[in-house]
């Protein structure tokens, strides 16, 4: 099996450098992951603020090396590809960002974000090749070229603007998009058209797809797999249905009941505890032992390993660690493999 | 304008209670900006009451008008934008006609302000405890309630504890604490001189869902520990759903729907209301995303008749040529909609 991208024990730190008073900063901690090439899924990588989702995915993009750890990219270790194969791989790989105007240069016309990566990467030989590839490409994720082209960002409404980095990412013909928030700012009744041309990049062409969001609900709606993250670390990982329907690390559980349902029968519980340590890099053992309802004495003593809970499905924590096996590999590649959703959108 | 206004004998409905025990009661309160390209009617006549003690969360797409209403009820509404018309009722008294002098003596004191966004409202340079004492010394009206700085400091530190913080925090920046850290001290100054109305506009945007939570969490404590009233602006419906008691919905600057929390969702009755509250996500799998079709109209060029009439399915002739009424169609919820005016009901 090729894996196409693989972090293999990532570590990313940032400060605490030789004339730093302060400890670094670790925003990835111990975090393996592989994307496979044979079977696309979507992956959602979920957190709040600082749990190092962002970061994670910026090492995905090579856009940050590890701090320790190995990267692959193709079965290559990262620090070592040829010139041919950097080119490659920022080819293969593409993102869409949380703004979607930040994306654009207001003084040109939205065609040139459509153009500018034909012309880098020499994807159309000719004049009509160019306009037929800006179409399709726009035709996938459901904008008529007559409605787009021509004209400035401004005038598209942040939904149009969204979907043409959509559009974007799909004419270079990447294996992998990483996206980044893609609809946190925009209006929710424009998200279901946004998630649904992401989606269908996925189920039509075969593009495997990070998803990082803090947004559960439509984590839900579109993907496969699901990692939590949680300051730094991976605290539950699998079978996207299962995770957010029946969540087993208690901070997957706080997570999920925090979100306000729209039910006034439904409401929340006694006001959860706030983290008692803002730095957390003194702390010995799980991240989440500061707030935990269930913490034991181990808890504070050393870092729970993976427990391996169902086929599908693992989480870091002790409350486990009597029935299910430890997992010897953390790589979540066992975990999300032959797992496809029914997808609902 | 092309709109027909028969707002002017607008009977006012009075939705959740009766003028008199009304901690604030809005009467046709009109809010407008004047711009080169004419009247942007923000809120055209919009009329409802709080009780003391209430929870009432105001609604509604951005644009809708709620955050210049909540504005205009702190008499913080700047030029361009005017108090059009109509009156704001708090504690029996007008406030829409009164000194500036006046108002100050009665914000913080009577009313105050958890703002948007607390990370941009707090003064980056000055240690959260002095910027505390500031409202406070600000609003104070006399010497008689000037107190000790041993004292101030003991009444921060109470404060602070109040909204979850500790004590220690008064002598931290601003840059120094999180978000939800810096909308408690917000809310730490909002009650500083125990009100008796707070208006949170979106108090958690931005904030995580836990953070979320337990932000709202406190500010439920606070409310039910003063006794206070809490007018609540927001769009998230699940927030309005966890928190409220009372629920108000706007569209384009008027009041589409007011009733309890508990029936508004569980039987909407504008089918603007509907919409929202069916293209909810929600946690059942297979469930399509609903979006509202259309998008809000341009205030500037409101359609002629009801403004939801582009957008409504449930839309017949009437809704082009006449805006509807707000008015109560049963004890204790008001609607604006030709469906549920006098000769439809029979």
């Amino acid at each position: 099996m090729t894996k196409f991208m693989e972090l293999d024990h990532v570590t990313r730190t940032f400060g605490g450098g030789a004339l730093s008073t302060k400890p670094p900063i670790v925003a990835v901690d111990n975090v393996s992951l592989s994307i496979d090439e044979d079977e696309p899924k979507i992956t959602t990588i979920a957190g709040e603020s600082g749990s190092g989702k962002t970061t994670l995915a910026r090492l995905l993009m090579g856009s940050i090396p590890p701090s320790f750890g190995k990267m692959y990219y193709r079965g290559k270790d990262f620090t070592r590809l040829s010139r041919n194969e950097s080119w490659q791989f920022k080819q293969d790989v593409q993102s869409i960002y949380q703004d979607p105007f930040g994306s654009y240069n207001p003084f040109y016309k939205v065609d040139h974000v459509l153009e500018t990566p034909i012309h880098r990467f020499k994807l159309a030989k000719s004049k009509t090749a160019k306009t037929q590839l800006i179409e399709e490409s726009l035709a996938m994720v459901g904008l008529q070229p007559g409605d787009t082209l021509g004209r400035f960002p401004h005038q598209l409404s942040g939904g149009q603007r969204q979907r043409i980095m959509v559009a974007r990412a799909l004419l270079i013909k990447p294996r992998l998009i990483l996206a980044d928030e893609p609809v946190s700012m925009v209006d929710a009744s424009l998200r279901a058209t946004i998630l649904d041309s992401i989606r269908r990049l996925n189920r039509e062409i075969g593009i495997s797809v990070v998803y990082i969001t803090h947004d559960l609900t439509t984590a839900l709606q579109i993907s496969d797999n699901i990692m939590v993250m949680y300051r730094g670390s991976v605290v539950e990982a699998g079978a996207v249905e299962k995770v957010i329907l029946e969540p087993k690390h208690p901070y997957t559980q706080l997570l999920i009941e925090s979100i306000p349902q729209p039910n006034p029968d439904h409401k929340w519980g006694d006001e959860p505890p706030s983290a008692r340590f803002e730095d957390f890099s003194g702390m010995m053992g799980c991240k989440f032992a500061d707030r935990c309802p269930h913490v034991m004495d181990t808890c504070n003593e050393e870092q729970p390993p993976s427990y391996q809970l169902e086929q599908h499905r693992q989480a870091q924590c002790y409350l486990y660690s009597d029935e299910s096996p430890i997992m010897e590999d953390a790589d979540l590649a066992s975990i999300f493999q032959d797992r496809r959703a029914e997808l609902s959108i | 304008m092309t709109t027909a206004s028969t707002t002017v004998d607008n009977p006012v409905a009075t939705s959740s209670a009766n003028g008199e025990d009304a901690a604030l009661r809005l009467e046709d309160l009109k809010v407008y900006y004047g711009t080169p390209r004419g009247t942007v009617k923000a809120v055209d006549g919009v009329s409802f009451s709080l009780k003391q003690g209430e929870r009432f969360a105001l609604v509604g797409e951005s644009g809708s008008g709620k955050s210049t209403l909540a504005m205009a009820v702190m008499r913080l509404t700047r030029p361009p934008g005017h108090i059009a018309g109509g009156h704001i009722y708090l504690n029996g008294r007008d406030l829409v006609d009164m000194s500036e002098s006046d108002i100050r003596r009665i914000r913080l004191r009577e009313m105050a302000l958890v703002p948007q966004g607390a990370m941009n409202s707090l003064n980056p340079v000055m240690r959260v405890g002095d910027q505390i004492i500031d409202g406070i010394m600000d609003h104070v009206e006399n010497d008689s309630e000037r107190t000790s700085r041993s004292e101030l400091q003991e009444r921060i530190g109470e404060l602070l504890r109040r909204v979850g913080l500790d004590p220690s925090v008064a002598r931290l920046h601003p840059h120094e604490l999180s978000g939800g850290m810096k909308q408690r001290v917000a809310m730490a100054i909002a009650i500083s001189l125990n009100p008796n109305i707070i208006v949170a506009d979106e108090p958690t945007s931005a904030l995580d869902v836990v953070v979320q939570r337990q932000i709202m969490q406190t500010l439920g404590r606070l409310q039910e520990g003063l006794d206070a009233s809490v007018l609540l602006v927001g769009h998230d419906m699940g927030l309005v759903a966890q928190f409220a008691d009372t629920i108000g919905v706007m569209y384009a600057g008027k009041l589409v729907e007011v009733g309890s929390v508990n029936d508004v969702f569980k039987d909407p009755k504008h089918p603007y209301t509907k919409l929202l509250i069916e293209s909810l996500p929600s946690f059942e799998l297979n469930r399509k995303f609903i979006g509202i079709p259309g998008m809000q109209p341009a205030l500037l060029n409101l359609p002629a008749g009801c403004s939801f009439n582009p957008r409504c399915p449930s839309v017949h002739e009437r809704c082009f040529t006449e805006e509807p009424i707000f008015m109560d169609i049963t004890e204790n919820r008001s609607v604006s909609c030709h469906l549920f005016s006098e000769e439809n009901k029979t």
